[in-house]
């Protein structure tokens, strides 16, 4: 990062600035910031993303002046929220479908970064946080989803908690402990309120970790290869990304409320708008979408520690990606085999999302183990051997060099710029 | 030599009271973090509901009743004695957790079977009078269990829980 000579221009803001820098390192971060000059849409994920969560932050507190967490209380202040409070089927519409948006957005910042290599060295400890971020979020989804008290709120809280009765020894205790009780009833129904209250705020903590690990090395971009030291392969953050992140925005936005105000329970499910009854467990129990892959990966194994375990290995082994790539070449665009191999993942997570919406039987079972097995062959086998076996086309020295030379045989050019520099 | 000793002295000395401040902190952590950890486990108020009495002189033979016990559903099944006698033919050998129907009921009481009506998958309630194997069988995950309540297919690592009960008259049943 260039340490500019930044200095405020209104007095007050001086004499402030003096004593807390608050404006300089705003001005450093927020519109100095040196990035790249070809950054796509694909980079425009982490600004909705903090988007996202300022509007759960902000609808979910509001929703929690209303919201009663109780057993006997909590499905009907839900439908209070709906029926009486002043817009409150509105916030409450946006805090249950911007949960969705989060991840769907979550989802494409996390294939941006798989496929430009952006979890490579330098960038490792940022792609970490992104992935805690990324289990925190899962959890904050979960118990919210819990609240509502409704059947699927109440049975998802029970298959999911049951998980870890699959530890060996302790496991019986550990669930308990995690219920308050021997069942999922109302002491679990209040921690999971405060937990889910607590999480998005451990996740803005993450989140400026991110950024600021971040802003170490700087962004990656598509070409995936270091900048010039000069600055001549950078633009000021403001306004180049700004404007262009605030237009993606617009976009997602207009989707955002597609859902909010056309199909608000497109994304839910109808058995969550019946109260929880603790002797009857619905005919079929499914995760919210966006947990479906690892539902899949869970049910694929017909043992019960047996589908934990690979269920939680399936989140941490992306944790160890960044030393499973063992390739030089950050960017999908130089890796003709990798890029195959990537869509090949994205296609396998979207088989194992569909197979976990569809019943643990016959065709269904044997697709999804398929899939399980190819998920992790591509993290633990592909990605290590395509390292050292895939031929890479020819970086380029600079980002301005693909421009100059219009696309092919950049790597001469880059040369010849070198020499002629 | 003298000099090095006294150095020697002067690191321990200075090392023993770092040790000892770090040690006395990590004890009051450990302490606080005690109670912050245990309020988390079932209260007094929850305990206290650990006991149901059941009326079971109306359930006819081949019925069963649900009842509630610790949030949990109580399956509580008269077993007619075709029923029982299947139950009771079955190898251990074809079992994924090996127990006699034998051990799942009271002696003298073989009619009655009384468990915890939850999969020991993940926690779903089972279904009745399904399944391959005549007895339950559990929707969310595929669980078939047989009429003593033993796991036969599918995920469940054991057989439904028998809990702690005991009849105390002909027409009365205590769990718990």
């Amino acid at each position: 990062m260039s340490e500019t000579n930044y200095k405020p221009t209104s007095a007050f803001g001086k004499w402030f600035d003096e004593r807390l820098p608050l404006l300089t390192l705003f001005n450093g971060h927020l519109m100095q910031y040196p990035t790249p000059k070809n950054l796509n849409y694909w980079w425009t994920f982490g600004g909705i993303l903090t988007f996202c969560l300022v509007t759960q932050i902000i609808t979910g507190i509001v929703l929690a002046m209303h919201y009663t967490a109780h057993a006997d209380l909590a499905f009907s202040s839900v439908e209070h929220i709906m029926r009486d409070v002043n817009y409150g089927w509105l916030i409450r519409y946006i805090h249950a479908n911007g949960a969705s948006m989060f991840f769907l957005a979550v989802y494409i910042h996390i294939f941006r970064a798989l496929f430009y290599g952006s979890y490579k060295s330098p960038r490792e400890v940022i792609w970490i946080l992104g992935i805690l971020i990324y289990i925190l979020m899962m959890a904050a989804a979960f118990m919210g989803y819990v609240l509502p008290w409704g059947q699927m709120s109440f049975w998802g809280a029970t298959v999911i908690t049951n998980l870890f009765s699959a530890i060996p020894l302790i496991g019986e205790s550990v669930t308990q402990w995690l219920w308050g009780g021997y069942s999922v009833d109302n002491p679990t129904l209040t921690r999971f309120f405060s937990l889910h209250y607590l999480i998005p705020f451990l996740i803005l903590g993450l989140v400026i970790l991110h950024i600021w690990a971040l802003h170490v090395p700087g962004n990656n971009n598509p070409v995936g290869i270091d900048l010039k030291k000069d600055g001549s392969d950078t633009v000021p953050f403001h306004p180049y990304i700004v404007i262009k992140d605030l237009f993606a925005l617009v976009i997602f936005m207009i989707v955002f409320a597609g859902f909010v105000f056309y199909a608000p329970n497109v994304l839910g499910h109808s058995d969550n708008y019946i109260q929880a009854d603790p002797l009857v467990t619905p005919a079929h129990i499914v995760p919210e979408w966006y947990l479906l892959p690892f539902y899949a990966i869970l049910r694929s194994v017909p043992d019960k520690l047996g589908g934990v375990v690979l269920m939680f290995g399936a989140i941490f082994i992306l944790l160890a990606l960044p030393w499973l790539d063992t390739s030089k070449v950050r960017s999908a665009v130089f890796r003709p085999i990798y890029k195959q191999f990537f869509w090949l993942l994205v296609l396998d997570v979207l088989v194992l999302g569909y197979v976990g919406a569809m019943p643990a039987e016959g065709i269904y079972l044997l697709i999804s183990r398929v899939a399980t097995a190819y998920y992790f062959i591509h993290f633990i086998i592909i990605m290590p051997l395509l390292g050292y076996m895939e031929k890479t086309k020819p970086v380029p020295l600079s980002i301005a060099d693909p421009i100059i030379s219009s696309g092919s045989g950049n790597f001469a050019a880059a040369k010849k710029d070198k020499i002629l520099s | 030599m003298s000099d090095e000793i006294n150095n020697k002295d002067k690191t321990t000395r200075r090392e023993f009271i770092h040790i000892a401040t770090t040690t006395v902190g990590a004890v009051g952590a450990g302490c606080v973090a005690l109670p912050l950890v245990t309020q988390m486990n079932p209260d007094a108020s929850v305990k206290a509901l650990a006991k149901v009495e059941v009326d079971i002189s109306n359930i006819q033979k081949g019925n069963e009743v649900t009842v509630m016990w610790r949030g949990k559903p109580i399956f509580i099944r008269r077993r007619t004695d075709k029923e029982v006698s299947t139950a009771r033919q079955v190898s251990l050998k074809d079992l994924k957790d090996p127990q006699k129907d034998e051990d799942r009921v009271k002696k003298g009481k073989d009619e009655w079977l009384v468990m915890v009506g939850v999969c020991t998958h993940l926690g779903c309630v089972p279904l009745k009078q399904q399944g391959e194997y005549g007895g339950w069988f559990c929707p969310c995950h595929g669980s078939h269990y047989d009429i003593s309540g033993r796991i036969r297919k599918g995920p469940a690592p054991v057989n439904m829980e028998v809990p702690n009960y005991e009849f105390v008259s002909d027409s009365k049943l205590i769990i718990g």
